[in-house]
């Protein structure tokens, strides 16, 4: 069974982690840094060209994961690949062990680094846990003919945005990935608890249940928080937490010390899940880090975990 | 209607060189709605080709450059009037019907855009993809598979901002224009709904419609 799913259904407050590929072929930093993720998190949750920029796949830094003894998370896109190709990348996922992934539509190519490429969106998010649950249910693939031996099984997540106008229709294509198969949700990132709970009661109202993982990104610098609220939908950082990025810099050029900026971001991410876990507003964090994984395991003790 | 829009003049010439006398097709229907193939255009095209030093021997205006027998019977003319090439003014099916009916090169002188909503004059919008299976009777009459830059039948991406579409700022988002429209009418529960998945099977290219034998 995948470990998320044990961990979730345990009722524990459970923990991932982003990682992305390399832009290259060389694993060996990544691994590195990914090995520093054992035993403090419940899994990695490896990107599928996060923001369409060209990157090794989500598929091959799975394999080497697992094969390090990791529990990686398999993100999937349809932006890429097509239901056939999807789906021969899930099959040689369960032939390596791989058990648990998330489901997204993807970010469109022409916001990425490779805007030539065509984008497919055979399937979006739901089409692709759709396709996954019924085969589960009926041995066969995407045309219906039956596959040599047992399917494979999947914990199947999806990612939801909870600061979206109007909130109808993130709740109604929730619902719709729950219906699809999602057994978890991942959220984007929240930096505060207010737009979490809001978020947590509107699926709650529309009756839908299922474990949510909020979405941590710990802030580097003032610039960093600044460009994520004007350019990435659905992230919405509080003006109190960027002037205090700000007057980190700002006592940091004072001082000579460096990385203030940094440190206090990790320092709002440990509070923020210290109080997510102690409000037990939902099922745990999923940590985006961007780069800082490294800094995971020190946010995670400072919140009080592990 | 087919939005067809004008070839920079010298990919045009590019493909013209060494042509001495050149005959000229526009459409009549789609194309000179969208000033690309009408009788002011042809007039235009022949002073242009004419400036470059060749001779325009015929210009013909079929009323509708995609209809076969018509064309036919409009470019009969283009056999006798010594045309070593012909500019073809209309979508990419006007160009292929004439040169489907004529043994000389056919040019086109515009690019394919889409099919498109004409707003006004002149400012022409694409609402259908031609998927061959249509959803709006579920999105309250806004077509995602068009309007929203994925084609997400399913309901929206993330990457909408201020009812924007992270692709292109200057569209909207297609799945709040469609909750909205859904609102107005009444309909909002059917952005609850979940649907089979329309599949590509229909969108097999190239497609065929033949009312006498049925479809394929």
């Amino acid at each position: 069974m995948s470990q998320l799913q044990r961990v979730l259904e345990s009722g524990g407050f459970t923990v991932t982690a982003e990682m992305a590929p390399p832009k290259g072929a060389d694993f060996g930093g990544v691994l590195e840094t990914a090995k520093l993720l054992a035993g403090t998190v419940h899994g990695i949750n490896v990107t599928d060209m996060q923001s369409a920029c060209l990157k090794a796949s989500s598929l091959g830094l799975c394999i080497h994961l697992k094969q390090a003894g990791l529990e990686p998370i398999l993100q999937v896109t349809g932006r890429d690949r097509n239901r056939m190709a999807i789906l021969a990348d899930l099959l040689s996922a369960a032939s390596f062990g791989i058990d648990t992934m998330l489901s997204l539509t993807g970010d469109h190519p022409v916001v990425g680094d490779c805007r030539e490429s065509k984008p497919v969106y055979d399937l979006d998010s739901v089409g692709i846990l759709r396709m996954l649950s019924k085969m589960e249910q009926t041995g066969c693939d995407c045309g219906g003919n039956p596959l040599t031996g047992p399917a494979p099984k999947f914990f199947k997540g999806a990612a939801v945005t909870p600061v979206y106008e109007p909130m109808v229709l993130q709740i109604s294509k929730l619902r719709q990935k729950v219906d699809a198969g999602a057994q978890y949700i991942q959220t984007q990132g929240i930096f505060d608890t207010e737009s979490l709970k809001r978020f947590l009661d509107a699926a709650d109202k529309a009756d839908i249940h299922v474990p949510i993982m909020a979405g941590i990104i710990p802030l580097k610098s003032a610039g960093m928080a600044k460009y994520m609220n004007e350019n990435v939908p659905g992230i919405a950082v509080p003006q109190s937490q960027i002037d205090a990025l700000e007057a980190a810099a700002e006592e940091g050029k004072r001082t000579g010390v460096k990385g203030l900026p940094g440190k206090l971001g990790c320092e709002l991410a440990a509070e923020l899940i210290g109080k997510i876990k102690e409000e037990s507003l939902c099922a745990g964090v999923h940590i985006m880090a961007i780069g800082a994984e490294a800094k995971i395991p020190a946010i995670l003790q400072a919140a009080g975990i592990g | 209607m087919i939005i067809t829009k004008k070839k920079p003049p010298e990919e045009l010439f590019a493909m013209l060189e060494g042509v001495k006398k050149v005959a000229i097709v526009g459409c009549a229907s789609c194309a000179a709605s969208c000033q690309t193939g009408g009788e002011k255009e042809i007039a235009e095209m022949k002073q242009i080709l004419e400036e470059k030093g060749m001779e325009v021997v015929a210009t013909v205006l079929p009323a509708e450059c995609c209809h076969k027998l018509l064309v036919k019977k409009d470019t009969k003319v283009l056999r006798t009037c010594g045309a070593e090439a012909v500019v073809g003014m209309a979508c990419g099916d006007g160009v292929q019907t004439v040169a489907d009916n004529i043994s000389l090169p056919v040019y086109p002188a515009n690019n394919t855009l889409f099919l498109g909503q004409v707003e006004r004059v002149g400012i022409f919008h694409e609402y259908c993809r031609m998927c061959g299976d249509c959803v709006l009777g579920q999105t309250g009459g806004i077509c995602p598979v068009t309007r929203c830059a994925k084609g997400l039948v399913n309901g929206p991406c993330g990457g909408q901002k201020n009812g924007k579409c992270e692709v292109d700022p200057n569209n909207d988002c297609a799945w709040v224009l469609i909750a909205k429209r859904l609102t107005e009418i009444g309909q909002e529960q059917r952005l609850f709904e979940s649907h089979a998945d329309k599949g590509y099977a229909h969108a097999a290219h190239p497609g065929h419609l033949n009312l006498r034998e049925g479809t394929k």
